[in-house]
């Protein structure tokens, strides 16, 4: 939408707004009818294990705002975290997933600062052991106690082993064979971990292993990734969400659900796609279709959000104030979404930030979302005979250089390809930078 | 405060175009949009000295027959330092009214500031004629103002601003009569001009406004003469005149001719201005050659930095891994410039010899370059012109907008294709920075990008890799290619557009840098 356009409708919106207030009293000031979140109730799941009372909103603590501070680095914003969690509580959230590894370090401590503001017994605090480098159990175990220091809490509700990704190879590296798991279990027998769980990302092999250990370890919950998308078409080697849902169900394992949204990319949809969504719910969100798939199954126990702004925050609480689980009409029509979409070249990036950062500089998810968005608003230049191919080009690459500082761009990428085991979403980090490189530089050089 | 009079025609006119010339080449100098070339272009290429330098006989005769026929109404219209010049003179007047009076000319030093220009020029070291060369000091204003690159223009450009704010404030067109050497050649042709203002004595009643308001100082009111040599064509005076005794017409040849100069002294003084003028080409001609003399300490500090880069680069990846925490950016260090035995001068130049004889420093093409390659050298023999490096980016194969911007014939304007096959310099690897090596990481990134195909991977002890798959080679994919290979370079094939030296990783120091040729060809 350009600004004469957004000046057209939103003087068209003014106007009909003022034209029913001054007619009779349909309704307020406000443009949709239930807009005030929380006029409902927030659905809560029951975590079997526990008898935990969960909302079946999250909070994930990964996208927290930042800002700049005086020497110009990236730290997050605390008074905003602080609104943000006092409302999310108000309104029924009652689960926040943290690691110790997200936000460049800073999630726990700011996380678990806003909520001592608020009592213990009113919230259930995640974290995860994100012990990906040194194996050790003393390394380990500091990572374990830190995040109570960071957290500022004496127990952790629900506890992770971060990101297992190839069954018990990956799983006996960092857990077993150093003893961490059995000082684990000592925790949770405890009340220090109340619950323990992983979370997951990979083939199905791997998911299977983990599964058959569930009689030895009893695994309190499971986070998997799952969305409308993912449930049948997993990006890369990930198992497609359907089958690690129906494997956690029949083994009555609650699932915690991370990127129910894909970082955004089930929101940020092509034009096509949000007038399907629309047609069918003009007052809703495109989100909240990703949010009630999610939220549907009943072995759900929370699905996890990283919201940054109020208005995410709210606009879920809506969708979930309560669920209205979708039929089975309606979740398939997502499924024929979900093939739709993939019509749209894009990258399955979902700005995580756990490739990050990049010894080499590049900004590798802006570079990936930038690119993203392009191809969803379909103003990707694609042959040089197109009408609008100059206007596009000339678009294309000065977005690029505001996105993407020109030393960050993918033409920096000297694929050492460090990044690329970091990546949950299986994707070649290297090809792709380099796939957008050479369509940059055929862009550049008009050769298209 | 008398009566508003309304001005002349004439003076509305030239007030106008001036304004309307001046904001076209600063638009221009600006570089803010690569559209403007194309439309604007030719207003650089309009100026005086451009046009000589380029041998641009099309726009040198413009000029010419304007001035005869009109007089000096190139230093009034199309001259930005001009124009300038008399936005500060005009408000000296606002803040003292009648400030001017006649001055006699100073032949002496207006001719011999010529000639020494003029020697200067024939002896190359036109960046030194440059410094007074009208145009190009006021391209060097705009342009240490919208493009800062180095502070010597800045320097250069403020102290010109300063001597030229002063005298026209104080006194209007001092530069333009005594120091400014295009104002001196045109004021040879104005003195026959076939239209000038004149002097009716027999409405004027003595009043002196018009020489006290003459920012020329050319009206000598005791002879009722101007000094067409001096006179901008400003029209000035014919609105001061409350006699209506000054009119700009046809005025044959000779008549109110200025007063002659007492000559006996003049000349003599002129004489040995010439002689000394003669000692400094002498003085300036070793300096072209003495370029490739310093090879020792080249290598010397080549390998200092090569130790420095080393130690940067492995302190930054440590950096980034004891933390490994997620998100965040790397820091990433400036690449700074390598010392270059040969400087580089970009496509179209032909030569370093040609660049250095034509270019004014105008910074024309600096301003205008996108890619931030072009920037004003440091170096005294060459001050202020420009030269590539590849810091911030690189001599992209799609630009030639430096060969389009360039008046004066110093870049000759070149086509892409011509572009890709003109070998400005070759790129040189450096072992010791190249990441291969020192980060024990697979690369090759300057392979990648080289746009002629003039780098290929080899293996650590020399042999070539099996072939790879043309797409794995590309994508520099895994499998078991996950060789770690360091470049070589076929001089013959690499044209120096630098892509491998500002994408070389290393840093601040690249593995991979150009070397310039004193002479470009097309291979």
């Amino acid at each position: 939408m350009d600004r004469r356009e957004f000046l057209t409708k939103t003087a068209a919106g003014a106007t009909t707004l003022l034209a029913a207030s001054c007619g009779d009293k349909k309704t307020g000031a406000s443009a949709s009818s239930s807009s005030v979140p929380g006029e409902g109730t927030m659905t809560y799941r029951i975590n079997p294990n526990t008898g935990d009372k969960v909302s079946i909103l999250g909070y994930g603590c990964m996208r927290w705002p930042m800002k700049k501070d005086e020497n110009g680095r990236d730290v997050v914003d605390q008074e905003q975290v602080n609104t943000l969690v006092d409302y999310a509580l108000e309104h029924g959230v009652n689960y926040f997933d943290c690691a110790p590894v997200y936000l460049q370090g800073q999630c726990e401590y700011t996380t678990g600062t806003a909520l001592k503001r608020h009592p213990r017994a009113s919230y259930y605090i995640a974290t995860k052991l994100s012990n990906f480098g040194d194996p050790s159990q003393e390394e380990a175990k500091r990572m374990y106690y830190n995040s109570l220091e960071q957290l500022q809490t004496d127990y952790i509700d629900y506890y992770l082993l971060h990101s297992l990704n190839d069954g018990t190879n990956n799983f006996n590296r960092r857990f077993v064979d150093n003893g961490m798991m059995d000082f684990l279990l000592e925790e949770r027998k405890a009340g220090r971990v109340r619950n323990l769980g992983f979370s997951f990302h990979g083939p199905q092999e791997g998911f299977d292993e983990l599964m058959a250990l569930h009689d030895k370890y009893h695994w309190d919950f499971v986070q998997i990734q799952l969305n409308y998308s993912d449930w049948r078409l997993a990006s890369g080697r990930n198992t497609r969400a359907e089958y690690l849902y129906e494997e956690l169900h029949k083994r009555g394992i609650p699932a915690v659900i991370m990127e129910p949204l894909q970082g955004g990319r089930l929101s940020k949809v092509p034009d096509n796609i949000v007038a399907r969504l629309k047609a069918r719910e003009p007052e809703k969100s495109v989100a909240s279709w990703a949010f009630r798939f999610a939220g549907t199954p009943e072995g759900v126990l929370t699905a996890l959000s990283g919201m940054t702004y109020m208005e995410h925050l709210e606009d879920n609480i809506k969708s979930y104030s309560p669920l209205v689980p979708l039929t089975d009409e309606e979740c398939d029509f997502l499924f024929e979404t979900a093939i739709l979409m993939q019509q749209y070249p894009t990258i399955p990036c979902n700005d995580c930030k756990y490739c990050m950062p990049c010894p080499y500089g590049i900004d590798i998810p802006s570079v990936f979302v930038y690119y993203n968005k392009r191809v969803n608003e379909v103003t990707i230049p694609t042959d040089r005979e197109n009408k609008n191919y100059r206007k596009l080009r000339k678009s294309f690459l000065d977005a690029y250089d505001k996105a993407v500082p020109a030393l960050r761009q993918a033409d920096h990428c000297i694929g050492c390809r460090q990044c690329v085991e970091h990546c949950p979403q299986d994707i070649d980090i290297p090809r792709q930078l380099r796939r957008i490189d050479e369509y940059v530089e055929k862009l550049k050089q008009n050769t298209l | 405060m008398s009566k508003k009079k309304k001005s002349n025609p004439l003076r509305v006119a030239r007030i106008v175009l001036a304004t309307l010339f001046f904001l076209a080449i600063t638009l221009l100098m600006l570089g803010v949009s690569d559209v403007l070339p194309h439309y604007l272009g030719w207003t650089a290429r309009l100026q005086f000295m451009p046009a000589v330098l380029a041998l641009n006989v099309g726009a040198f005769i413009v000029v010419l027959l304007l001035t005869v026929l009109l007089g000096r109404v190139y230093c009034s219209v199309i001259c930005p330092l001009g124009v300038l010049q008399d936005s500060i003179s005009w408000l000296g007047r606002k803040q003292k009214k009648n400030r001017y009076s006649y001055s006699p000319a100073k032949n002496w030093l207006r001719y011999g500031v010529l000639l020494l220009f003029i020697i200067a020029l024939v002896a190359g070291a036109s960046a030194l004629a440059s410094l007074i060369e009208p145009y190009s000091a006021y391209g060097r204003m705009v342009s240490s103002v919208s493009h800062p690159k180095s502070w010597i223009p800045a320097v250069v450009s403020v102290v010109t601003l300063a001597v030229i704010a002063v005298l026209a404030w104080r006194n209007g067109r001092t530069w333009c009569n005594t120091i400014c050497p295009v104002g001196s050649l045109l004021g040879l042709l104005s003195r026959f001009s076939v239209f000038k203002p004149v002097i009716d004595t027999s409405k004027c009643n003595g009043c002196r406004k018009c020489s006290r308001n003459c920012k020329a100082a050319c009206i000598n009111y005791e002879t009722h003469t101007i000094d067409y040599s001096r006179c901008v064509d400003c029209m000035d005076c014919i609105d001061q005149c409350n006699q209506h005794a000054i009119s700009y017409k046809l005025a044959l040849v000779g008549k109110n001719k200025p007063a002659p100069v007492k000559s006996s002294p003049a000349s003599a003084e002129k004489k040995s201005v010439l002689a000394e003028s003669n000692a400094t080409p002498a003085e300036n001609q070793p300096v072209p050659a003495e370029a490739p003399a310093n090879d020792a300490g080249v290598d010397a500090s080549r390998r200092a930095f090569v130790v420095g880069a080393a130690l940067a680069v492995g302190a930054g990846i440590v950096k980034a891994q004891e933390m490994k925490v997620d998100g965040g950016l790397a820091e990433i260090i400036d690449k700074e410039v390598p010392k270059r035995q040969t400087r580089i001068t970009p496509p179209g130049s032909g030569s370093a010899r040609n660049m250095y004889q034509h270019c004014t420093a105008c910074q024309l093409c600096v301003s205008n370059c996108p890619n931030h390659v072009l920037r004003p050298s440091t170096d005294l023999a060459h001050f202020m012109q420009p030269e590539s490096s590849f810091e911030k980016g690189y001599c992209r194969p799609e630009c030639t907008i430096c060969s389009e911007v360039c008046p004066v014939g110093a870049i000759k304007p070149i086509s892409v294709e011509e572009k890709a096959s003109t070998q400005v310099g070759h790129a040189v690897w450096i072992r010791e920075n190249c990441v291969v090596l020192t980060d024990e990481v697979t690369c090759g990134n300057c392979e990648r990008h080289c746009p002629t195909g003039a780098i290929q991977m080899v293996r650590l002890d020399g042999t070539k890799p099996e072939r790879r798959r043309n797409e794995n080679r590309r994508w520099g994919d895994s499998g078991n290619n996950n060789e770690r290979l360091i470049p070589v370079i076929d001089e013959e094939r690499c044209i120096g557009c630098g892509a491998c030296e500002n994408l070389c990783p290393a840093r601040p120091f690249s593995a991979i840098y150009v070397e310039g040729h004193q002479v470009h060809k097309t291979i």
